[in-house]
């Protein structure tokens, strides 16, 4: 009677633990959803994760018995954080959309591992406890499979941001992939009308579906272009979310249901609004017409005028208003601190200057807002394009640096662009132009930018940290 | 049809936390602004890193040696992402300090 009262004691401080833990994935995303509270926000979410763990580790029980091989649990959490920890730290703030990727990938792994290892054990036994037959089952496939190609997607994802795989373009692949998909269904489908109490039997089959789900997660990441990389990591991000609420359907664990299905339908939200921002849709990215070479029906006409180095100081020096554009290529370019050098310099001297943030500027939205926080700049100081488009025409100059498609004014100009209708920052309304750009390459949208050639145009050619480091000097001089 | 009452039955507590968890979820992201997406991606990419749990408990209670090794690999791969996926979120958001 004692022991009873005492494992039931355990059970409800595991039960409290997760329904505290799910409280505070919830406050923890509200919080990061707001800047000044986003730092907290993450560290609330960490707690719940920590106690959620700890409180397994103490009290899960499993038909009475608790958990064992805790030496080897313990092990493999603290191998775990001591790489996570060290990659986490090292890794650069340009890198940061490869690394959530990675990160996002060993998740899934997780999920895949987790249904590989308790498909055999379902048996007849455990289904007439439970009462979980066809749930049950379904929940590991779906694990597996989902998990799966989370893992192998990502890790694609990540090679291909590191610039260590390039795109693969067939069109035989879009047929590919949907056979691939039927067959996985097909396999879901034979596993669950059979009897389950042949679940050992049909072993082997669960590691037939893990290879075809890797090759699914492969094919699937393949033609996407690197442009539209973040909102693959953003769905893949979804899926292990959906991953890990399939272990909570298993385990009936409401901690990781809760974690999983937040994380799976706001990471649905946000691929969503990822592709609106821009102006396409989800199914458009991972079919994947896009970046299929400049087809332009405008013909570029005029010509480009460069500007020198003393004139495009002068000209910024005498400004009333600055505002600069970023693009993943001052990111590239590592330029960010000596951009914000030159804003200094010329707050100094009295010119406002502002930064004009494009929602898919950098290689996730948000992301040019995380590089240049990282070079100090305050983030007062960074306006979202849709607010800072009606004071555009007030602006003096406009430099461009390293942007390409969210300037192009074929979005609004060139209804056969593919970008057409693409909200962009509307650069030509301003007085003057200033284009830092190593040399007049495409962007990735690989169209013209007729920006270049406007009258108000003056390009500034090299690589965007020597330039600006150039222009510095020159303000400096002045 | 009936197969599909009873597995409503059966699993109704867990369908109703699906059920609010989606909207619950739809409804935060909606009103984030651009400038947190990035933060924001990676700090759910941390928070699916509970999957963690269903391999403690793995771990927990394997017997052959075959899924202890699958269940070790598991908490590792589980404790990467969470870790990982924090840590990283924290440096991100480090930067948002308000300035003077």
């Amino acid at each position: 009677m004692d022991q009873l009262s005492q494992l039931n004691t355990g059970i409800s401080i595991l039960e409290i633990s997760y329904v505290v833990a799910s409280v505070l994935f919830i406050l923890g995303l509200k919080m990061l959803s707001h800047p000044l509270t986003a730092r907290r926000g993450n560290i609330f979410a960490s707690i719940g994760m920590g106690l959620a763990i700890f409180a397994t580790i103490l009290f899960h029980q499993k038909d009475g018995k608790p958990i064992g091989n805790i030496g080897f649990i313990l092990l493999a959490i603290v191998i775990g954080t001591g790489i996570g920890w060290v990659i986490a730290k090292r890794v650069k703030m340009t890198a940061m959309p490869q690394l959530v990727s990675f990160f996002n990938g060993m998740g899934g792994a997780a999920a895949a591992l987790i249904s590989m290892i308790e498909f055999p054990h379902i048996s007849p036994e455990l289904i007439a406890k439970t009462g979980m037959a066809n749930g049950h089952v379904l929940a590991i496939l779906l694990g597996l499979v989902i998990g799966t190609v989370s893992w192998s997607g990502s890790m694609i994802a990540f090679g291909k941001l590191d610039g260590k795989i390039g795109d693969m373009r067939l069109k035989a692949m879009k047929f590919v992939n949907l056979t691939i998909l039927a067959v996985l269904i097909g396999f879901i489908v034979f596993i669950m009308t059979r009897n389950v109490q042949a679940a050992s039997e049909l072993t082997p089959l669960i590691y037939v579906m893990f290879i075809i789900s890797v090759i699914y997660g492969v094919l699937f990441v393949m033609p996407i272009g690197g442009a539209d990389m973040p909102v693959v990591i953003s769905l893949l991000n979804s899926f292990t979310g959906v991953a890990a609420a399939m272990g909570g359907f298993l385990y009936n664990n409401q901690a990781m249901l809760t974690g999983g299905i937040l994380v799976g339908s706001a990471g649905t939200i946000l691929t969503i609004l990822m592709c609106r921002a821009m102006n396409r849709s989800l199914l458009n990215v991972i079919v994947g017409v896009f970046g299929g070479g400049g087809q332009s029906s405008v013909a570029t006409s005029g010509t480009v005028k460069e500007i020198s180095l003393t004139d495009a100081a002068v000209l910024l020096s005498y400004s009333k208003k600055v505002v600069i554009v970023p693009g993943y290529g001052l990111a590239v370019a590592q330029a960010q601190h000596i951009c914000h050098e030159l804003d200094k310099l010329l707050e100094e001297k009295g010119v406002e200057v502002r930064y004009a943030i494009h929602p898919v500027a950098g290689r996730m939205p948000g992301h040019m807002n995380v590089l240049l926080a990282e070079a100090d700049v305050p983030y007062e100081q960074l306006i979202e394009s849709d607010e800072i488009n009606p004071d555009l025409p007030n602006t003096d100059v406009l430099v461009v640096i390293g942007a390409n498609d969210v300037v192009n004014p074929a979005a609004e100009d060139d209804p056969t662009s593919p970008i057409y209708g693409m909200p962009i920052i509307k650069a030509r309304d301003a007085k003057n132009i200033i284009v830092m750009k190593r040399g007049m390459g495409k962007g990735y949208a690989a169209i013209e930018n007729m920006l270049f050639f406007n009258n108000k145009t003056r390009m500034l050619f090299g690589d965007a940290k020597s330039t600006l480091q150039n222009l510095v000097n020159e303000v400096k001089s002045l | 049809m009936g197969n599909i009452l009873g597995f409503f039955l059966i699993h109704r507590e867990i369908i109703f936390i699906v059920i609010l968890s989606i909207f619950l979820g739809v409804e935060m992201i909606s009103h984030v602004p651009a400038i947190l997406h990035t933060p924001l991606m990676s700090g759910a990419n941390a928070i699916h890193g509970v999957v963690i749990i269903g391999a403690i408990i793995v771990l927990g209670h394997a017997v052959t040696t075959g899924s202890m090794i699958l269940g070790f690999l598991a908490v590792v791969l589980g404790t990467l992402n969470v870790v990982g996926g924090f840590v990283v979120t924290d440096r991100m958001l480090e930067m948002f300090k308000k300035k003077k």
